[in-house]
C-alpha cells in the first residue's frame, strides 16, 4: 500500500522539518534547564533571585543578633502587619516604573488620602466605607492630575511629583492643623491591620491558594507541552509549585500559634490585611500579565515609540499608571492608619516613599522602565520591613538606620543597573 | 498579459511649505515583484513612502489601490487597506520577546485574557513561512537578538496580518554581508508569496540581486520605473546621480 498521507498532515510535516525552534521543542532535562537558567543569570536577567537570598541573609542575621525576639511569634505577626503599607505603596509603584515614570508624591498622597478618610470619619460621621471610598477617589485624583501633567504637557515626571510632595504635604498640614493626629477608631478600619482571621479560614485559604497557584502551573505547562510551544521544564514547575506552597503554609502555621503574651488568652491567626495584599497581588499579577492592557505597559516602558507605532494611545497607558500608582498609595494610606489608629500631619512623609522605590527596586523591578512585577513588591516589602524591624529590636540609633536603608537602596539601584548593562551586552 | 499593480500613484505631487519635495511622481508596484525604490539622499524616496503609509497625506494625484482610487490620510488607513512599512529604525520593544513585539498593539485574546498560546503559534507559522532557522525560540527577548533577526521580527510583524503591500526602508542599512543576504532571501520569499513589495536600498548590488523592477527618484521626480533586466548597473548609478542613463530616463 502506497503512504497515503492526507495533505494537511504532509504539510504539518513539511512545516515540522521547516521550523527551527530548536529551544523551544528540545526535551529539557533538569541539567539543561538549570543551564538555561545560568546563562539567563549571566545575561542579567536576574528575576526574583537577589531578593529572595536578600531575604534569606536578612533572616539569618538579625535570627543569629537577636534569637530570643526576632523570629519570635509576636515579632513575626509585627513584621507582617510592618510590611503592608510599604508594599502596597511599592505595588503602585511599580506600575508607575514599568512605564519609565517616577511617583515621588505617593508617600505624601498616601498621607492626604489617609487623612480625608480621619477626616470625614471623625468630623463628618461618615460610615466606614464612605470615608475608604473617599479615600481612594483623593488617591485616583491625585493621579489623574499629575498623569496628566507628565503624558499631555509632558513635564517630567521627576518635577510633577517632586512639586506634589511639597504641594499635598501642605494640604494635608492644612486639613489635620499644624502638629496634630486625627484619631481614628472605627472598628472596621482598625480591623484591617490590628485583627485577625478566623484560625481555619487562615488554614483554608492557604490551602486553597497553593492548590490553585500549582494547579494553573501544572495546566499551564501541560497545555504548552501538548500543542509543542515553550514551556519551562516539569521539574521547575513543580519546584516551583513547591517553594510557594511551602512559603504559604509554613507563614501560616507560625502566624495561626498562639502569640498571646497572656495564657489567660489566645491571640492568633493571619492579620487581614494579609489578605488585603494577597488580594492586591493576585489582581495585579493578573493585569500586567494576562490583559493586552498590562502587556500595553510593558511595551510603553521599554520603547515609547514602538508602542504608539503599533497603534497604542501612550497618553492614556501613562495617565493610567499614575492612577494606579496614586489609587494603590491611598490604600497603602489607610492600612497605615488602621495600624497606627491614628493618622499625623507627617504621615507618608519621610522616608515612606524612598522605602516604597527601595522595596519595588530590591524585589526586581527596573527603574529603567519596562521591567517588573507585583510580586516584586511583596519579595521587596519583606526585605525593607525586616530592616526596619530588625534594626528596631537591636536598638540602632536612628542616624545608623537612615544610612543602612540608603546603603541598602543604593546597592539595589547598583544591581539594577549591573543587570541593565549585562541584557545590553548580551544582544549583539 | 497586464496585470493590475496593487499600489498605483499617479502624478503625486508633495510639497513643504515652499519645497517642492515630490513633483507630478508616478509609481507602481505589482504583487508577485519587489520594486527597488532608488535615489541619492533627499531625492525624496522617504516622502513617497510616508505619502504611500498616509504618514504625510500627498497635495495631488492619484491614490489607486488594487485598481481602486482610494484616500489614505492615516497610518490607519494604510494598514487597513493592507499596506505595511518597516521603517528604518525598527521600533521594536526590546523588553518584550518576539511572539509579544509580533502581536504588539494587535493581541489575540480570549475573552479578557490573552491567548499566548494561539500568538505563539501564529508566530511560528510566519516565522517558519519566511524559513527563518536562526531564531531558536519564539519567546527569546528582543534584547538578546542580532540585528539581522531584530530585522527580520519587524519584517514579519509586517507580515503576520495579511498583507498585500510591504514597503522596506533601507532594511540591509545596518547589517554585514551574511545578514544582508539573509533579509534579501526573506525579502525575495515575501514577494514568491504574492506580495507586492517594495525596497528602499542604497546597494546597487542588492537591488540588482533581488528586485524585478527598479524606480529611480531623482530631486523628486521619477526619472525611470523599468524591469531591472533592461537595465545595466551604469545606468542605474547614472539615473541616481544625473536624472539620466543612456535612452532611459529624464525627457529633457
Ligand atoms: N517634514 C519635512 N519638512 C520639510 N522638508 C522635508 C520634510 N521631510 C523631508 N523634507 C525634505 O524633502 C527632501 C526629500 O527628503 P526624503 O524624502 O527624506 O529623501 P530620501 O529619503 O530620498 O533621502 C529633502 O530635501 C528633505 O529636506
Ligand atoms: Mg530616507
Amino acid at each position: 500500500m502506497p503512504t497515503d498521507i492526507p495533505r494537511q498532515k504532509k504539510d504539518a510535516v513539511m512545516k515540522l522539518a521547516d521550523t527551527d525552534f530548536a529551544t523551544d521543542r528540545r526535551e529539557h532535562d533538569v541539567r539543561s534547564a538549570a543551564l538555561d537558567y545560568w546563562n539567563k543569570l549571566k545575561a542579567g536577567e536576574l528575576g526574583a533571585l537577589p531578593a529572595i537570598l536578600g531575604l534569606a541573609a536578612l533572616v539569618v542575621l538579625f535570627t543569629s543578633l537577636k534569637p530570643d525576639t526576632f523570629l519570635s511569634k509576636a515579632n513575626v505577626a509585627n513584621l507582617s502587619t510592618q510590611a503592608l503599607p510599604i508594599t502596597i505603596l511599592a505595588m503602585g509603584l511599580v506600575f508607575v516604573l514599568l512605564v519609565g515614570e517616577i511617583d515621588l508624591s505617593a508617600g505624601v498622597a498616601s498621607g492626604l488620602s489617609a487623612s480625608v478618610m480621619a477626616k470625614l470619619l471623625v468630623d463628618g460621621g461618615q460610615p466606614w466605607y464612605v470615608t475608604i471610598i473617599s479615600a481612594v477617589a483623593t488617591g485616583i485624583i491625585i493621579g489623574t492630575v499629575i498623569g496628566w501633567l507628565v503624558s499631555v504637557l509632558r513635564i517630567p515626571s521627576f518635577v510633577v511629583t517632586l512639586a506634589f510632595f511639597l504641594g499635598l504635604q501642605g494640604i494635608t498640614l492644612r486639613l489635620i492643623g499644624e502638629g496634630g493626629t486625627v484619631p481614628v477608631r472605627d472598628d472596621v478600619i482598625v480591623a484591617i491591620a490590628t485583627k485577625n482571621m478566623p484560625i481555619w479560614l487562615g488554614w483554608a485559604l492557604a490551602v486553597a491558594c497553593s492548590l490553585g497557584y500549582t494547579a494553573t502551573l501544572l495546566l499551564r505547562w501541560r497545555r504548552q507541552h501538548v500543542r509543542g510551544l515553550h514551556s519551562k521544564p516539569l521539574e521547575f514547575v513543580l519546584a516551583q509549585s513547591a517553594v510557594v506552597a511551602a512559603a504559604l503554609l509554613i507563614s501560616t502555621y507560625v502566624l495561626s500559634l498562639d502569640r498571646a503574651p497572656s495564657p489567660l488568652i489566645t491571640l492568633g491567626g493571619i492579620p487581614w490585611g494579609v489578605l488585603l495584599v494577597g488580594i492586591l497581588l493576585i489582581v495585579c499579577t493578573f493585569v500586567l500579565g494576562r490583559t493586552s492592557y498590562g502587556r500595553h505597559i510593558y511595551a510603553v516602558g521599554g520603547n515609547a515609540e514602538a508602542a504608539r507605532r503599533a497603534g497604542i494611545n501612550v497618553a492614556r497607558i501613562r495617565i493610567s499608571v499614575f492612577m494606579i500608582g496614586s489609587g494603590l498609595a491611598a490604600v497603602s494610606g489607610i492600612v497605615a492608619a488602621s495600624r497606627l489608629n491614628s493618622v499625623a500631619t507627617d504621615a507618608g512623609g519621610g522616608n515612606t516613599l524612598l522605602y516604597a522605590v527601595g522595596a519595588a527596586v530590591i524585589g526586581g523591578t527596573s527603574l529603567f522602565g519596562g521591567r517588573g512585577k507585583a510580586r516584586d513588591a511583596v519579595l521587596g516589602g519583606l526585605v525593607i520591613a525586616i530592616i526596619e524591624n530588625g534594626l528596631g529590636l537591636l536598638g540602632t540609633k536612628a542616624y545608623l538606620s537612615f544610612l543602612i536603608t540608603g546603603v541598602v537602596l543604593l546597592l539595589a539601584a547598583t544591581m539594577d543597573a549591573l543587570a541593565r548593562r549585562r541584557r545590553t551586552a548580551a544582544g549583539r | 498579459m497586464s496585470v493590475t499593480p496593487a499600489l498605483d500613484l499617479r502624478g503625486i505631487g508633495k510639497s513643504f511649505g515652499p519645497v517642492k519635495v515630490l513633483d507630478d511622481v508616478s509609481f507602481s508596484a505589482y504583487p508577485g515583484e519587489i520594486t527597488a525604490l532608488v535615489g541619492d539622499n533627499g531625492a525624496g524616496k522617504s516622502t513617497l513612502v510616508n505619502c504611500i503609509g498616509g504618514v504625510h497625506p500627498p497635495d495631488s494625484g492619484e491614490y489607486r489601490f488594487e485598481g481602486r482610487r482610494v484616500r489614505v490620510h492615516s497610518p490607519r488607513d494604510a494598514s487597513l487597506l493592507g499596506i505595511e512599512i518597516v521603517h528604518q529604525d525598527l521600533a521594536l520593544c526590546e523588553n518584550l520577546d518576539i511572539v509579544q513585539n509580533l502581536f504588539l498593539g494587535r493581541e489575540q485574546r480570549n475573552g479578557l485574557t490573552l491567548d499566548e498560546d494561539m500568538m505563539e503559534e501564529i508566530a511560528r507559522t510566519t516565522l517558519s513561512g519566511l524559513a527563518v532557522r536562526t531564531l531558536g525560540s519564539a519567546r527569546r527577548p528582543i534584547s538578546t537578538l542580532s540585528g539581522g533577526q531584530r530585522q527580520i521580527v519587524a519584517i514579519a510583524r509586517a507580515v503576520l496580518l495579511d498583507n498585500k503591500v510591504v514597503i522596506l526602508d533601507e532594511p540591509t542599512a545596518a547589517l554585514g554581508i551574511a545578514q544582508s543576504q539573509q533579509i534579501l532571501e526573506v525579502v525575495r520569499r515575501l514577494a514568491d508569496k504574492g506580495l507586492a513589495v517594495v525596497l528602499i536600498s542604497h546597494n546597487i548590488n542588492d537591488v540588482f540581486a533581488v528586485s524585478d523592477r527598479i524606480a529611480a527618484l531623482y530631486l523628486g521626480r521619477m526619472v525611470a520605473q523599468v524591469r531591472t533586466a533592461d537595465v545595466t548597473h551604469r545606468q542605474v548609478v547614472e539615473l541616481i546621480t544625473r536624472g539620466t542613463g543612456g535612452e532611459v530616463g529624464l525627457r529633457r
